[in-house]
């Protein structure tokens, strides 16, 4: 009997048609996608994107050349070189950051003491030559001042979960 | 005489340019309704809505290198697809889309369909043979088995409509649909039909021969440029051709829906591409609804169901014309 049902039930296709009816309704449902570039998904304040190397309001550089992002880093792709600075503070005077290496892991950021290393919200920096992935100094305080806004206030915002 | 072959290629024109607009647009309209039930939606970037985008992808098409294997017959492989092309567009000659729209109203015009639908195997198995790779060579072989094994139970059910019908021209098969549709006496084998057009096409569930997971892309994995072009536009031109035969045969061909004056209003070929319409939305639905079939459970659907059904068909048919209507 049971055999008998099932034959019927293959035979009328009512599975198909339960399916198909299924696949009709998501047919007429809102569309999920988003317009991309002039629209974007929402991003996490711990979004970590392109890096950058902040400042103090004063405007000097808050890397204190402390090499612990480059100690840090799994996949080695920093590379700093220090000296005193004529004032007698310590600064690099290289900070190289491949982004070709790095595997946005945000190591560098945990392990800064002053904040200076962050990763920030931009991942649209896509470049035509692998050349213009190496990040040097001057690119990363570029993209701090660029990006300060949006960094100091993700770096607030999630600073009560620290 | 030379107006009467220009009059002719006039005619063949205007078969030809509105279904190859009609084949693009197919490709644009599959996307979207695929998008469309995958809650996204698909091409709107190209012009308003993305209705440029089958223009766009065929010049893009055309502006592509033709690849010719090294290994491969070069002459039957650059001859396989402008058969497929050919073929799917020569079935046309017969098709009526309207009362007296048709470019020759043949006798036969259901026998020459069947003939040349079935010629398009051809196509396909010289293309997988003659690329000379595996892929191909097993899509090829997928493809032709079972066009030919869903072909027969597609020519059974033809058979049914001639009973039905008295005739093989397929003007007189629409004609004698007036009052009513075929689908609804002949409504199992409607469904056998529709389900074989689908496998006849090549078509979801039944893509095997193209089955990407397996096979990459069936028998056209080594074409490119305008010979993949030619394969890509047969296929969809099939699709269409399938779609049309199924209207004339069972859907009542340029007839509107209802008996009622003011239907008859709108002309008859416009219903007749509503109807080949709601066919092929049916054709993309099933693509974005159903898995694809294992092989062996394709065959033994085509020759253990599709086959006895409706060879059990005929004979129903047959009786009921012999004792009913007393032929």
């Amino acid at each position: 009997m049971n055999k008998f049902l099932k034959i019927i039930k293959n035979t009328l296709l009512i599975e198909i048609l339960e399916g198909m009816l299924l696949t009709l309704k998501y047919f007429f449902k809102k569309k999920v996608t988003i317009n991309y570039p002039f629209e974007k998904g929402p991003l996490s304040p711990r979004f970590r994107g392109e890096h950058a190397l902040r400042r103090y309001e004063s405007g000097e550089e808050r890397c204190i050349a402390c090499k612990l992002c480059e100690a840090v880093c799994p996949a080695q792709a920093i590379i700093i070189e220090a000296e005193p600075r004529d004032d007698g503070s310590r600064r690099t005077t290289r900070y190289e950051i491949d982004m070709t290496k790095c595997i946005y892991c945000g190591f560098c950021q945990e392990s800064c003491p002053v904040d200076a290393i962050v990763e920030g919200p931009n991942f649209e920096f896509a470049t035509e030559t692998r050349e213009e992935l190496i990040y040097d100094k001057k690119k990363l305080l570029d993209n701090g001042d660029r990006w300060e806004m949006e960094i100091s206030k993700n770096l607030e915002s999630d600073s009560k979960y620290l | 005489m030379l107006f009467e072959i220009f009059y002719i290629i006039l005619k063949i024109v205007l078969i030809i340019l509105p279904l190859m607009i009609f084949i693009a647009y197919l490709t644009y309209f599959e996307r979207r309704v695929i998008g469309a039930i995958q809650l996204r939606k698909g091409p709107n970037v190209v012009g308003p809505f993305g209705l440029f985008q089958p223009l766009a992808d065929g010049l893009k098409l055309l502006t592509k290198e033709t690849v010719v294997p090294t290994n491969s017959n070069k002459l039957i492989f650059l001859f396989s697809p402008i058969l497929t092309f050919t073929l799917a567009l020569v079935a046309w000659a017969v098709i009526p889309i309207d009362y007296d729209i048709v470019l020759s109203n043949i006798n036969v015009g259901i026998l020459y369909v069947f003939a040349i639908s079935s010629l398009g195997v051809y196509g396909i198995i010289m293309a997988g043979w003659s690329s000379n790779s595996r892929y191909a060579f097993l899509g090829a072989l997928r493809s032709a088995a079972q066009m030919i094994s869903y072909e027969v139970s597609i020519g059974l059910i033809i058979i049914n409509i001639l009973l039905t019908v008295g005739s093989l021209n397929l003007t007189e098969i629409v004609l004698a649909q007036k009052n009513l549709w075929f689908f609804i006496p002949h409504f199992p084998v409607f469904l056998i039909f529709f389900i074989s057009t689908l496998a006849e096409t090549n078509r979801a569930p039944f893509d095997l021969p193209e089955a990407e997971a397996e096979l990459v892309a069936g028998y056209n994995v080594e074409y490119s440029s305008l010979a993949f072009g030619l394969f890509f536009l047969g296929e969809y031109g099939n699709m269409i051709l399938m779609s049309s035969l199924t209207t004339i045969l069972f859907l009542g061909g340029w007839y509107p829906p209802f008996d009622y004056d003011f239907l008859y209003f709108i002309p008859g070929f416009f219903w007749f591409f509503l109807k080949v319409c709601i066919i092929l939305f049916l054709f993309l639905w099933i693509r974005a609804t159903l898995p694809r079939y294992r092989y062996d459970q394709l065959m033994r659907l085509g020759w253990k169901v599709f086959l006895p059904i409706s060879l059990l068909w005929i004979v129903i048919t047959s009786s009921y014309l012999y004792f009913f209507e007393k032929f």
